[in-house]
């Protein structure tokens, strides 16, 4: 009797998803269906193209902008005064780090502390606020950055990363708690960090070294306009996290609003502060190459020339060296948020506890002083034992690879780009304007009623205004195949490893791999493989963003309730039928975030992609990054670019929210 | 609450250790052997950009100027347009292979006169429409412009609708091809790959596995010593033929390629101001040198001893004259 009930229930976790499309379902079928007669009848009208030389006006008064910042920036007192004090801390503050483990100076042949030290002091720093199996696990990352025969270039990217780590947190957690305190500064704050998420760093890279000039300081601010919105974000939501009543219990008892912040929502909000430190290292580890375009010292100049010759295999080892870091720094982080979170303080008992950080001082002084005077200890020996090894195999192994497939990934390539990228760029690209944008203004109201439309109209408006419609419809084309792709593997892959232990413990570190690695290893092998094409572009990005979706459907499949599970199972459900029609509809929240997320990361690859081959907004940026006239031009692409991705994110997250709620609705 | 008060006092801790540490390492003077006599002729920062040719340029320069005359060279790794800022900001001393670039001539040399034109570095730019070598021997006559119609179909592919594909690469250099391509009346359609690594495996796939390419390219260039593409002939370049951007129908003008140093850099007394000066060479001089860091994956500084010490006389050119 109980079995008959429970499988019913299942029947309508099923049959729910068909029968909840009725409304919203409906109307976007309509629209799509008005969208194409429109489109295919009135195709070729209003497209708004403009030749790659062609300046519009906007973006000529862009040009002459950064003309007068250019002529201006001796004189006016806000340059001279404010920004060479940034600039001169900043500068400061990396250059002793460097000091510290890095570089050597003027009157030393090794740094201030040698190999030995450092590692040893990352040894103990970690046991003491992770713990020991961490510990070994972050000496020996460090000891094979040495081996890989880059030692100084680690350590310089180690230097840049802590210097912008730290800013980005002094400037982002206070922030973050007053932007979680005050929805009204949130409100406000949200624009600005959606922009320097988005907009692409080409784009003021050129700037930034106009007023930081040349050097450390304009890399680290670069690295932080990136780095400092997660902290800020994620601190916002982690102290909004915390429930109001405990706050409202504490103000009760007598605390002062200040100290229920401090005694209440900070203890509580720690374990997620801890996470967006985390997200906050591995966005500044994601600059490391794109910082090396302006001077950054470390592993991404080692990426950047070995691009020049198209040394796979050297830049490949450059890329394991970030990688080795980024596995490092993420999984020390997430020690300690997990640490915090189960409150499993390892050295209780004073006394103990003292001794032991009494202790792991002396071993890291110790050996401090040891990499002093001990040259062994001081640099790195054997250096570069297995570095040409493996930058060997992999130019052979890249080699043979191409030689033997690529026939077969010539076809893969014809076959995406003659069935899927050119029907979507032609039907995209030659559709009259405003029938497009209709279509996406359409696409927010039924999805997120009057302000979604609204922010829509004004998306599509001013991308007309920068001038680059059709090159936005380029880039939209090619975005979109890219979000199918990792979309689908989001599921596949998610649902695989979700339900799958085993197989999450093998490709997770792959999966970490594809994010951190810097796209600049992967490019050469893929221009091999797939040619300059937009489809290369397309599978650059895939790599960057399939990991994110799959992490996320892989959460979303766990997150399933056993209940659920387990009356399926009794219900007699095949696996087959357990993943079709219970886990994946039932993790359909962590699907639209899945796809979200997914296109948040492809559209962050656009600048690559115009790197290879893709064409629009991504080449004009590049474009525009290299000649002085089309400066303008490439400003114009970034803001197109910011747009594009605004309004796809509030589409996108919009329909992530209809969907849980609707299934919330549905459930009871 | 007790919790956030012992995780706070580890971290006061784990700050302690830190900072001392810090502070003894710094404090205790340098270890006997580990310092280094200061060198006479300063420091000298030299912009390096992204291309071999230019590399093998940096490397030998900066070699002669440690080996030679102890400077110490810092070399930054930045693009074109950065490594001309440099010249008003003080952060460069000098570019080494600087290709055209009216615009910024003119706004830092002319206006600005924070920069100087050192004269040519001896070798020629050339810029062009170049096909891969198996297209040449097997359809001679694709070497002119006037055919290139009859082949146009070979090159189609996925990006260039019905239309030949060609390649233009780096967006620095500014391409005149679309123009080209139209006055010319020719049935290509240009594909911009963005970069030159993209451009450069391109050609060298293409040629690997007999797929016909064409596209824009340039010497002198490590990869021709790998493939040796073939020049397509295009109507010759006459002084003022490519004055309007939009009517060209000429080939790209030979280039000669100059060294750009800072105004205030060449007044100083530094002895680097003479070889950077002097420094001149052929085609085939920085081809070997490049060939040696691109294709024998020599450092900078084992490829130039190298080219430096089988021509002595000419480098001690540099420095005496």
């Amino acid at each position: 009797m109980s079995n008959s009930v429970l499988g019913r229930e299942v029947k309508e976790v099923a049959s729910e998803p068909r029968r909840k499309l009725s409304l919203t379902g409906r109307r976007s079928t309509y629209l799509s269906a008005t969208f194409l007669i429109f489109a295919i009848g009135l195709r070729g009208k209003a497209t708004l193209p403009l030749d790659r030389s062609s300046l519009t006006s906007f973006q000529e008064s862009l040009n002459s902008f950064s003309a007068w910042i250019d002529n201006n920036r001796d004189s006016n007192p806000f340059f001279t005064t404010f920004i060479n004090v940034v600039r001169n801390s900043i500068d400061w503050l990396v250059r002793s780090l460097q000091l510290g483990i890095s570089q050597t100076g003027d009157t030393r042949l090794i740094p201030q502390i040698g190999w030995l030290g450092v590692v040893a002091t990352i040894g103990c720093v970690v046991y003491a606020i992770a713990n020991i199996r961490m510990s070994i696990f972050a000496m020996s990352g460090f000891v094979v950055l040495g081996l890989l025969g880059f030692w100084q270039e680690s350590m310089d990217t180690l230097a840049l990363t802590l210097a912008a780590v730290c800013l980005s947190l002094i400037i982002g957690i206070p922030l973050g708690v007053l932007a979680g305190l005050f929805p009204k500064f949130e409100n406000f704050l949200t624009p600005a960090l959606d922009f320097a998420q988005v907009m692409p760093t080409f784009v003021y890279l050129t700037p930034v070294t106009l007023f930081f000039l040349i050097g450390p300081a304009s890399a680290t601010i670069v690295t932080l306009i990136y780095a400092v919105p997660p902290a800020l974000r994620i601190t916002a939501v982690a102290i909004k996290e915390v429930p109001w009543s405990s706050v409202e219990a504490a103000v009760s008892m007598g605390s002062t609003r200040w100290q229920a912040l401090r005694k209440v929502q900070l203890p509580q909000a720690k374990r997620t502060i801890v996470v967006g430190i985390n997200q906050t290292i591995m966005a500044a580890l994601s600059m490391v190459t794109i910082a090396a375009l302006i001077d950054a010292p470390g592993l991404g100049q080692v990426v950047v020339r070995a691009l020049e010759s198209l040394d796979v295999g050297r830049s490949f080892q450059a890329g394991l060296g970030i990688v080795i870091l980024a596995v490092v720094l993420d999984r020390s982080t997430t020690a300690v948020a997990s640490r915090v979170d189960s409150g499993n303080v390892i050295l209780s008992g004073q006394r103990t506890r003292r001794t032991t950080w009494v202790g792991l001082g002396i071993i890291a002084l110790f050996t401090i002083y040891l990499s002093r005077i001990i040259s062994w200890a001081g640099a790195f020996p054997g250096a570069g034992l297995f570095g040409r090894t493996i930058s060997n195999w992999v130019n052979n192994y890249v080699n043979w690879f191409q030689m033997h497939f690529v026939n077969i990934t010539n076809d893969i390539t014809n076959v995406f780009s003659y069935g899927l990228i050119n029907p979507m760029q032609t039907l995209l690209t030659q559709s009259p304007w405003f029938i497009t944008g209709f279509a996406l203004v359409a696409l927010g109201a039924i999805f997120g009623g009057k302000k979604l439309a609204g922010i829509s109209a004004f998306c599509v408006l001013a991308i007309v205004g920068t001038g680059l419609w059709s090159d936005t419809m380029v880039t939209l084309a090619s975005t979109l195949v890219a979000a199918f792709i990792t979309v689908a593997l989001g599921i596949v892959v998610g649902t695989w490893i979700g339900r799958n232990k085993r197989a999450d413990k093998w490709i997770r570190p792959i999966l970490d791999a594809g994010q951190v690695l810097p796209a600049f290893v992967y490019l050469v092998p893929f221009l091999g493989l797939f040619g300059a094409t937009r489809f290369t572009a397309i599978m650059a990005a895939v790599v960057y963003a399939a990991p994110a979706s799959i992490k996320l459907m892989a959460d979303g499949i766990r997150g399933v309730p056993a209940t659920i599970i387990e009356a399926a199972t009794a219900a007699g459900s095949s696996p087959w039928q357990m993943i079709i029609k219970v886990q994946i509809p039932s993790a359909r929240r962590a699907l639209a975030l899945a796809t979200n997320q997914g296109i948040i990361y492809v559209l962050a690859m656009i600048v690559v992609g115009g790197l290879v081959g893709a064409g629009g907004l991504g080449y004009l940026v590049v474009a525009g990054f290299s000649q002085e006239n089309l400066k303008g031009k490439g400003l114009a692409a970034g803001l197109a670019i910011v747009l594009l991705g605004i309004m796809l994110d509030r589409i996108t997250q919009a329909i992530a929210h209809k969907n849980s709620k609707e299934f919330a609705n549905a459930g009871h | 609450m007790f919790q956030g008060h012992r995780a706070r006092k580890r971290t006061t801790y784990a700050l302690l250790v830190g900072a001392v540490a810090f502070a003894l390492s710094t404090g205790g003077s340098a270890q006997a052997g580990y310092t280094r006599a200061a060198a006479k002729c300063g420091t000298v920062n030299l912009a390096d950009n992204a291309w071999v040719g230019y590399e093998a340029n940096l490397a030998v320069v900066a070699y002669v100027l440690k080996q030679n005359l102890g400077c110490k060279v810092v070399v930054k790794n930045i693009s074109e347009e950065i490594s001309w800022q440099g010249f008003q900001s003080g952060q460069v001393d000098a570019i080494l292979e600087n290709w055209g670039h009216e615009d910024l001539a003119k706004k830092y040399i002319t206006t600005q006169k924070v920069a100087i034109d050192l004269g040519p570095t001896g070798n020629k730019g050339i810029i062009g429409w170049y096909v891969v070598p198996w297209m040449a021997k097997k359809y001679p006559d694709i070497l002119n412009y006037k055919n290139l119609n009859k082949y146009a179909l070979l090159f189609k592919n996925s990006e260039s609708g019905s239309l030949g594909a060609f390649l233009d690469g780096d967006p620095s250099y500014v391409t005149n091809d679309e123009a080209l391509i139209k006055n010319l009346k020719l049935n290509f359609k240009v594909i911009y790959t963005g970069s030159e690594a993209a451009l450069i495996t391109s050609f060298r796939t293409a040629q690997a596995q007999k797929k016909p390419m064409i596209g824009y390219f340039y010497e002198p260039q490590w990869f021709l010593a790998q493939v040796p593409l073939k020049q397509v002939a295009l109507p010759p370049y006459k002084a003022g033929c490519d004055a309007d951007p939009k009517k060209v129908a000429c080939d790209y003008p030979p280039y000669v390629l100059n060294k750009i140093a800072r105004t205030k850099f060449m007044n100083s007394s530094s002895p680097a101001v003479k070889v950077i000066k002097n420094f001149s060479w052929t085609n085939d001089d920085q081809n070997s040198v490049a060939k040696s860091i691109a294709v024998d994956k020599l450092s900078d500084d084992a490829a130039a001893k190298i080219w430096v010490d089988a021509h002595a006389a000419q480098v001690k050119g540099w420095i005496s004259k």
